[in-house]
């Protein structure tokens, strides 16, 4: 199963943390809040995915199972 | 809601003697007149008969789409909600935190009876046991009025389903369905992070239809006299009437109840408009667009017509600029009221509202600093577009992007002579209220 990360945009306080956890899809934007594309991501990348929402301190990172259609 | 799909009708025009035979005519939304009683609408519009899942089909018959801004298709919606096995709640939303818009106003205040309605055979074929009829606070009038037209029914015996009326919070965003859910279920009229959308997860927990008030009149009427009658005035593609708020540079600016299909400048000269004092319109309220005058003609009060022209009719609003207004100044401030209409909870959009706000300011200064901010506009666009819980960056997104193509030749000439100094203000911009 392809997941995907999404961000709950009112919890997220810009901590900061996933960009420097997943840096490969996560970069901030100019007032430190990360820019998310909602992509499905690539299995060798899911641990690094999975990390970096577990490390969001106000666990407005999430982890969904993509349900559309495989790329 | 007009006799035929040619005519409009002028809703302040005192003179409008409403056709009794025509079950359309809203022609009661005369400001000064007393709203329509109980006993009149019946004479008028005739029994209500029950909404049932069949109402579901004529909606998508009919090809319903709200009125609420978002244009979504009426039918889906209630279908959403009727799918769902917990009993539901209807949401009546009256709201209507455009600045620029008086239809909703208008429509509860004169004719209540047609939004309850409407809101009481969408109750019914949803299956909820309760109505919640919201108006901002602010609107005292209003309230009064519907209160009252609440009272009538429910002492005549006549209220199928019972209809609860509150007075919400006037803030722009606080009638978007999720934060005015929100604000039903004690919190603040602050949008939230969505799924679960209102529809699964609403008022009390439970599945909650939000419509507009205009969009649930229309319901209404299509309970009464079927799809087919619905579409015999309007275009294929934009079926039956819509009400507008003409207001600007109008001879006659108020609520009018036009067909799909009409021509906006046929719409506007029934307004009273010198089109040659007009230089550009605002569509869709401060979620929408400029459109400058001279693409007026070409363009009808149809989705398909606005919408190749970068524009939607949102909410109904259409606000004429006249010639002597500056274009860039208004849509600055309008710029600066929707920063501070923002909920404070995204950090994309509380940021990048104010900054987006600041260079509108810059390109208004002109000089020095004009080239860099034009070159910073497109670059925020970017950042604050869909990124906040709610549509609200998007929106104000929006309004700017059109305003600094709109108004482009204003820009360069800020930039070479500073300020043009013309009055601003046009754009009503009303004082920030509570979240509560």
């Amino acid at each position: 199963m392809t997941i995907r990360l999404v961000l709950n945009p009112i919890m997220c306080h810009a901590h900061g943390l996933c960009a420097e956890l997943f840096p490969e899809r996560i970069r901030l934007d100019e007032w430190g809040y990360p820019i998310i594309d909602g992509e499905p991501i690539p299995a060798a990348l899911e641990a690094h995915a999975r990390r970096a929402a577990a490390a969001c301190p106000t666990l407005a990172l999430l982890v969904e199972a993509d349900d559309r259609a495989p790329a | 809601m007009t006799t035929t799909a040619s005519t409009t009708n002028p809703a302040a025009g005192p003179d409008e003697v409403p056709a009794r035979r025509d079950p359309r005519a809203l022609t009661r939304l005369v400001p000064g007149n007393a709203p329509l009683s109980l006993d009149a609408h019946l004479a008028h519009y005739g029994r209500l008969p029950r909404g049932g899942a069949h109402l579901i089909d004529a909606a998508e018959q009919a090809g319903l789409r709200g009125r609420g801004g978002a244009g979504f298709p009426t039918a889906i919606k209630l279908d959403a909600v009727a799918s769902r096995r917990r009993r539901s709640v209807v949401v009546a939303n009256g709201t209507e935190g455009e600045p620029a818009s008086g239809k909703d106003k208008a429509l509860l205040g004169y004719a209540p009876h047609l939004v309850l309605d409407g809101a009481t055979v969408a109750a019914e074929a949803v299956g909820a046991k309760e109505i919640i009829l919201c108006v901002e606070r602010t609107r005292g009038a209003t309230i009064a009025a519907v209160t009252a037209a609440v009272a009538e029914r429910r002492t005549r015996g006549m209220e199928r389903i019972p209809v609860r009326v509150e007075a919400a919070p006037d803030r722009y965003v606080a009638g978007e369905e999720s934060a005015l859910v929100h604000w039903l279920n004690g919190g603040e009229a602050k949008p939230t992070f969505v799924p679960p959308r209102p529809f699964e997860k609403g008022v009390g927990g439970r599945p909650t239809l939000v419509d507009n008030v205009e969009t649930l009149a229309h319901l209404g009427l299509i309970a009464r006299f079927g799809p087919a009658w619905y579409r015999a005035v309007g275009t294929d593609a934009d079926p039956g009437t819509t009400l507008l708020t003409l207001t600007g540079a109008v001879g006659r600016p108020g609520v009018y109840e036009v067909a799909g299909g009409s021509s906006l400048g046929g719409v506007l000269e029934s307004a009273g408009a010198d089109m040659a004092n007009i230089q550009a319109l605002l569509v869709g309220g401060y979620f929408g667009t400029w459109i400058p005058a001279g693409q007026i003609d070409d363009l009808t009060i149809g989705s398909e017509s606005l919408k190749q022209a970068g524009s939607s009719l949102g909410c109904g609003i259409v606000f004429a600029l006249s010639n002597d207004a500056c274009g860039l100044a208004e849509s600055a401030r309008v710029a600066h009221w929707l920063d501070g209409e923002n909920a404070g909870q995204c950090g994309p959009c509380v940021n990048g509202l104010g900054a987006l706000a600041s260079t509108m300011d810059a390109l208004v200064r002109g000089g020095w600093g004009s080239d860099v901010a034009r070159k910073r506009v497109p670059a925020l666009l970017d950042l604050i577009r869909g990124r906040g819980a709610c549509r609200h960056p998007d929106g104000a997104a929006r309004f700017v992007q059109s305003s600094v193509r709109v108004f482009a030749a204003e820009i360069a000439r800020h930039a070479h002579h500073g300020p043009c100094g013309a009055p601003v203000g046009q754009l009503p911009t009303p004082a920030p209220g509570a979240w509560r």
